[in-house]
Parts: C-alpha cells; sequence; structure tokens
C-alpha cells in the first residue's frame, strides 16, 4: 500500500480505518486498482516516474463526513487533495500535486439544493456537474440558462474555484459566484458572504456581507474545502445574433480591438468570442509559404485575391430581439471608422430552442447547453492536451506582440508549433484577453519532456513580458508562481501567511499555485 | 446518481406527461441524457446509465466525438454508434472505462460504479449474437 509522504505506514493504516468508520468502508480506496482510476487522464508526465500517483481517495456524501475526515487527515497531517467532479483535464484531472496524497473525491456531493428562476440563482454541492444542473432546470421547465465551459461534465464549484470561463454574458465564473460554504482544515464549516447569518434569507443575491471579503482566497488556493457554492443564473433571454466584423489590412487590428474593448467596457458586448486571423490558420500550401517568408503586404495581396478578411470578429449578442438589433447597429457605427470594413449577419436564434434546432447545431455551449463537442479537437494520436493560457492587454499591439514573441521562442528551441501561426486571443474574462494555446499530450515520454520544456520557456518569456497565465496544469503551479514576484514574491508571502494561519499541518492541496505547507517550503525553495 | 422513491418517479412521469415531450425520437436522441432520467420509467439501467454517463460523446447527432472518433477509427467497418455494436464484450467496455483511451479519460467509481459499469456493459451487450 502507498503511504502519503512523511506518514509512518502504522498511522495510515490507523487513519484508513477511521476513514472507513466515518464514511464507509466502501467509499475508501487503497487498492492499486481503485487508486489508479485517479491518475491524471492527461498527464504530461505518463510513464515516468515524477507523475504524482495518489496513495488512496475518499468520497464522503455530505458536510458531516467531510468535518469528520478533515479532522482524521489533520491529527495524522495527511496530505488530502479535493477534486469535485475531478475532470479538470488540461490541468491536471484528478490527481494531486503531491504524490502519495489521499485524493478527497466530493463526487458523491451532487445535490442541487435550490433553483430560483425569479432571483435567476442555484445553490449546488461541488459533485454537480453542468449537465446535472442542466438537467434539473429542464426537467423543472425553469426559465433560466447555466453557463457550461466547453466541457460540460465539470464541477459549477471546481470550475469557478479554478476561475474558469464560458461564453455567454455569465462567462466569468467566479464573478458570478454569490455565497460559498467551506470547510477549513481543522474542521471547523463557515459560511461566507451572507450565508454568515443564521438564517440567511440573501445568500446567494448579496455578494459581499459584512466585514472582510474572504470568497476570493478559496479559489485557486489550498486555504479550504468548498462544500456548497452559490451561482447566479442568467435569466433565459429572448433571442441571440452574431455581428461579424471583417477588416482587410493587417495594421487595421490596431482599431478592430480598440472599437472591441469599448464595447465590451460598455457591456454591449457581454459574450466570449475571439479576434482572429483567418490566415493563420488556413493549411493552404501556398499561405503556409508566405506565412514563413512573406511580408504583409504578400498576406494582404493573397488575402485580398481570396477574398478573406486579414481579421475578423464575431460580436454574440443575447437579449431582446429589438436592443440586439440596436446594439449591432450600434457596433457597425463605431467600426465604421475603419476603411474597407465589411459586417456580415451571423447566426441568429429566438428561444428556447426546439429540439430540431438544438439537434442542428453542433456546439450549443454558447447558449447555455453543456456538450462534449470539444473533445473533437487534437486528432487521432492524442492522448490529452493542456493548455498555456496567459493573460494579455486588449489591444492590438499586445495580440501581434504575442503572437510574434511566443513564435520567436519556438524557432529559438528549433520547434514548430505546427501549420497554424496562431496563439489565438479569447475575450473569456472582461476586459483583458486571454490566450488559450493548445499542446498536445502523448504516452510518449520524449515529446512530453520536450513540450514540458518549450511550456516552461513561454511562461518565463511571458513573465518577462508583464504577461502572467491566468491557471495553469499542477506541472507547472511553481513555475508560474515564480513568476509573480514583485517585491520579493510578497503575495506569495502572503498567500503562506493566510496557509500557515488556517492549515498549519498543511494538509490541504500541498502545492497548489506554488503555496506549500510550511513544513515543504524550504525543500522545495532548493529542489 | 441519487436514488429517487419509485412514487416520485411515477408521479414525475405522470406529471411530465402531461406536458409536450421535447421531440420525435431523432431530436431527442442527440439530447437524450436531458430526457434519460424522466425517460428513464421503464428503461432498462444499462440504457438509462448509458444516456446519462455515455451519450455524450458516443450518441448520435452533430458534436459526437467518441461517435467522430469511432468513424474516423474504423471506417464504416464496424458502427460508429456504439449502441449499434453487436461485438463488444464487457471485458473491452470496462477495460476502456477504467483505463481510458485516446482522449477518452479515465471514469472513476464514484462517477460510473460498478453496478453501473455492469448494467452499461449488459446494455451495449444486448444484440450480441450468441
Amino acid at each position: 500500500m502507498r503511504v502519503p509522504p512523511g506518514v509512518s505506514p502504522g498511522d495510515f493504516a490507523d487513519a484508513v480505518k477511521q476513514f472507513e468508520t466515518a464514511i464507509g468502508t466502501e467509499w475508501v480506496f487503497t487498492s492499486d486498482e481503485d487508486v489508479d482510476l485517479y491518475r491524471d487522464s492527461y498527464s504530461p508526465f505518463w510513464h515516468e516516474s515524477e507523475e504524482p500517483i495518489p496513495s488512496a481517495a475518499i468520497a464522503p456524501d455530505g458536510v458531516e463526513q467531510v468535518q469528520a475526515v478533515v479532522k482524521i487527515a489533520n491529527h495524522f497531517k495527511i496530505a488530502l487533495w479535493t477534486i469535485s467532479t475531478g475532470k479538470n483535464l488540461g490541468y491536471g484531472g484528478s490527481a494531486p500535486l503531491l504524490g502519495g496524497s489521499v485524493v478527497l473525491d466530493l463526487k458523491r456531493m451532487n445535490r442541487v439544493i435550490e433553483v430560483n428562476d425569479k432571483n435567476h440563482y442555484a445553490l449546488v454541492e461541488p459533485g454537480v456537474s453542468y449537465f446535472d444542473l442542466y438537467k434539473y432546470i429542464h426537467e423543472k421547465g425553469l426559465k433560466v440558462w447555466i453557463d457550461p465551459p466547453d466541457p460540460g461534465w465539470g464541477s459549477l464549484v471546481g470550475n469557478a474555484l479554478e476561475r474558469g470561463g464560458g461564453y455567454t454574458p455569465m462567462r466569468d465564473h467566479f464573478d458570478c459566484h454569490c455565497g460559498m460554504e467551506v470547510v477549513l482544515a481543522n474542521g471547523d464549516v463557515v459560511r461566507t458572504g451572507m450565508g454568515a447569518l443564521p438564517n440567511a434569507r440573501t445568500w446567494q443575491q448579496y455578494k459581499y456581507g459584512f466585514g472582510p471579503y474572504v470568497d476570493g482566497i478559496f479559489s485557486q488556493s489550498n486555504f479550504g474545502v468548498v462544500t456548497k457554492m452559490g451561482f447566479w443564473l442568467f435569466p433565459e433571454p429572448e433571442a441571440y445574433l452574431t455581428g461579424i466584423v471583417n477588416v482587410p489590412k493587417h495594421d487595421d487590428l490596431h482599431a478592430l480591438v480598440e472599437v472591441f474593448a469599448n464595447l465590451i467596457d460598455s457591456n454591449i458586448v457581454q459574450a466570449t468570442t475571439t479576434v482572429v486571423s483567418p490566415l493563420a490558420f488556413s493549411r493552404d500550401p501556398e499561405l503556409v509559404a508566405l506565412r514563413v517568408k512573406g511580408s504583409v503586404k504578400d498576406l494582404e495581396d493573397y488575402a485580398g485575391q481570396k477574398n478573406i478578411p486579414y481579421w475578423s470578429v464575431s460580436l454574440p449578442l443575447y437579449g431582446a430581439p429589438k436592443v440586439i438589433a440596436a446594439q449591432w447597429e450600434y457596433a457597425r457605427e463605431k467600426f465604421a471608422v475603419i476603411p474597407n470594413v465589411r459586417f456580415q449577419d451571423g447566426p441568429s436564434y429566438r428561444f428556447p430552442l426546439d429540439g430540431d434546432q438544438l439537434s442542428k447545431i453542433t456546439n450549443p455551449v454558447p447558449f447555455g447547453v453543456p456538450s462534449l463537442q470539444t473533445f473533437s479537437i487534437g486528432g487521432p494520436r492524442s492522448q490529452g492536451h493542456m493548455w498555456f493560457s496567459p493573460i494579455i492587454p486588449m489591444t492590438g499591439d499586445a495580440v501581434l506582440e504575442a503572437q510574434q514573441v511566443f513564435a520567436q521562442v519556438y524557432k529559438d528551441l528549433g520547434e514548430s508549433n505546427g501549420a497554424s501561426a496562431a496563439f489565438p486571443v479569447w475575450s473569456f474574462f472582461a476586459r483583458a484577453f486571454v490566450i488559450i494555446y493548445f499542446f498536445p499530450i502523448e504516452h510518449d515520454v520524449e515529446k512530453n519532456r520536450r513540450n514540458r520544456e518549450i511550456f516552461r520557456r513561454l511562461v518565463k518569456t511571458s513573465a518577462e513580458r508583464g504577461w502572467g497565465e491566468y491557471r495553469t496544469h499542477t506541472a507547472f503551479m511553481g513555475d508560474i508562481s515564480e513568476a509573480y514576484s514583485f517585491n520579493d514574491h510578497a503575495l506569495r508571502r502572503l498567500h503562506e501567511t493566510i496557509k500557515d494561519a488556517l492549515d498549519p499541518h498543511g494538509i490541504l492541496a500541498a502545492g497548489k499555485c506554488g503555496v506549500w505547507p510550511k513544513s515543504m517550503r524550504k525543500a522545495k525553495a532548493n529542489a | 446518481m441519487k436514488k429517487t422513491p419509485a412514487l416520485l418517479i411515477l408521479a414525475l412521469a405522470i406529471l411530465l406527461a402531461a406536458k409536450p415531450l421535447p421531440a420525435q425520437d431523432g431530436v431527442s436522441r442527440s439530447h437524450a441524457w436531458t430526457t434519460a432520467t424522466v425517460k428513464g420509467e421503464g428503461q432498462p439501467r444499462g440504457y438509462v446509465q448509458y444516456q446519462n454517463y455515455c451519450s455524450m460523446c458516443h450518441g448520435e447527432g452533430g458534436g459526437k466525438p467518441g461517435t467522430l472518433a469511432l468513424q474516423a477509427k474504423y471506417k464504416g467497418a464496424v458502427p460508429a454508434l456504439l449502441e449499434k455494436r453487436t461485438d463488444l464484450t464487457p471485458q473491452l467496455i470496462k477495460t476502456y472505462v477504467r483505463n481510458g483511451i485516446s482522449v477518452m479519460p479515465i471514469f472513476r467509481k464514484t462517477e460510473i460504479s460498478d453496478a453501473d459499469l455492469d448494467a452499461i456493459c449488459a446494455y451495449l451487450t444486448r444484440n450480441n449474437k450468441q
């Protein structure tokens, strides 16, 4: 039997017995066969000794059981790693950062506690997936939307705590949460925001409660185990339309992004979209050659001949038909400053979609319908993927700089990044762009090692430019935490102060986002 | 998944029978998981759990990456739709579910219990030639 780091086999055997008493023997997994189910299916360390494998997994079914197991772990100083639905693929999946940790699997806690379609909110447990909540709402005929991320099998709680995003106006998932319940390392249970009032009537309606607002410290962190979370939901809109804006010249990007930023910051466009150059993705051999050796003018000429825009952005608009039509008209007026700009009406819909319409939409995620269609990416040899996701300013200059700087990293390392030249920019979060860049994972040690090296170089280059990643795979949390180093890593020192106060034995998610238990800090710093 | 008392399922089915059903069969199959619990009344457990856990990737209709991958792999030599296969075995199904393959990840016992997996295997092998 594998044993958690720093724990004697005797102590671990005692702890396992106590876990079994607390939650039932069938929900304590210690056999290799059962624990291997918790490996990261998309691990960049597959077949390597560095891959972090858990020692055991425990699956409680409610807050009281979570409190009980956390107290046991705290007593024996057993490293825990919490997962919700455990589908954080591309960022670590269901595996811990620290090998030998016991995975605290909250999937069984899958109750939808409440959905309110007059004040538009939900209260859920961590095991509730986007599929689960959609089904609940659909079965009850409630007129509210959820905001799924690309894969619908994730947890609302887990995804929001990771600060993930979706596509509708509620796309910033952490921003849209309202109230949480947290079990601390000492087994205490806290409710934040208005939940700190007994008989609270507005726990999911007013975020901040009274006094210091603590919710943020439980996101992307290891300061507590979140056992309930409230979410604001979008009232089902009447309609949707996408307005497409196409510009012919390379330098048009600056005005395009400036107008786009104005529309985003004015809350006119409130959705996730991408500013893209069709020239960066096409595999036409003539174009590929031009990307390598041609000038900007060559590319503009090619685009002109083929009647392709140099840059394009789709503006998704949600709301009442008259309102979104007016918003699209206003957007066209603003973009008209760009010479030879062309507009196109994209798809439009009225809601609710009927079954026939829904069956014809390959990607229903922007309409609040969860799906797994995103996994069509990657191709037949792919065994998974991971994401490099830096935040860059919402300016044309930054978009061009990022494309050039990151492409240079590949050149310097003697690598190509495939037929695509592009690092795609997205508006998942208001007011900045995030680049979501795809790294393939294969069960090939050499390829994975090489990709890890490229990834680390991208992280370092990013930091040199004042760009930071918004989220990352457990494999790179140390690297990225190192980059946020203002004032001699003052932020990390603050995180460590909080960690030592809330979790002095360091039992929760050791190493998450660069925060280690006190007992391990020196060793990790010298590693 | 939490168990719901049989009476409640029945009540729900009666209540919902009064509302128009989402679709004809062809439509609901592409989003079968949204109605599996409701239509589950009278359906074998394996069918219901297949819709709940597998159909989002391995169902029919647009945007089903599992079905697409199997179409690319077998090019029609066997049906891309798992529910139409007649040559799967429980060992094979369990191997893929508990080990993953390509971009299909591992599924844990808290997601798909051994009992549910057995039921899904029974459903997918129901048409096997004996």
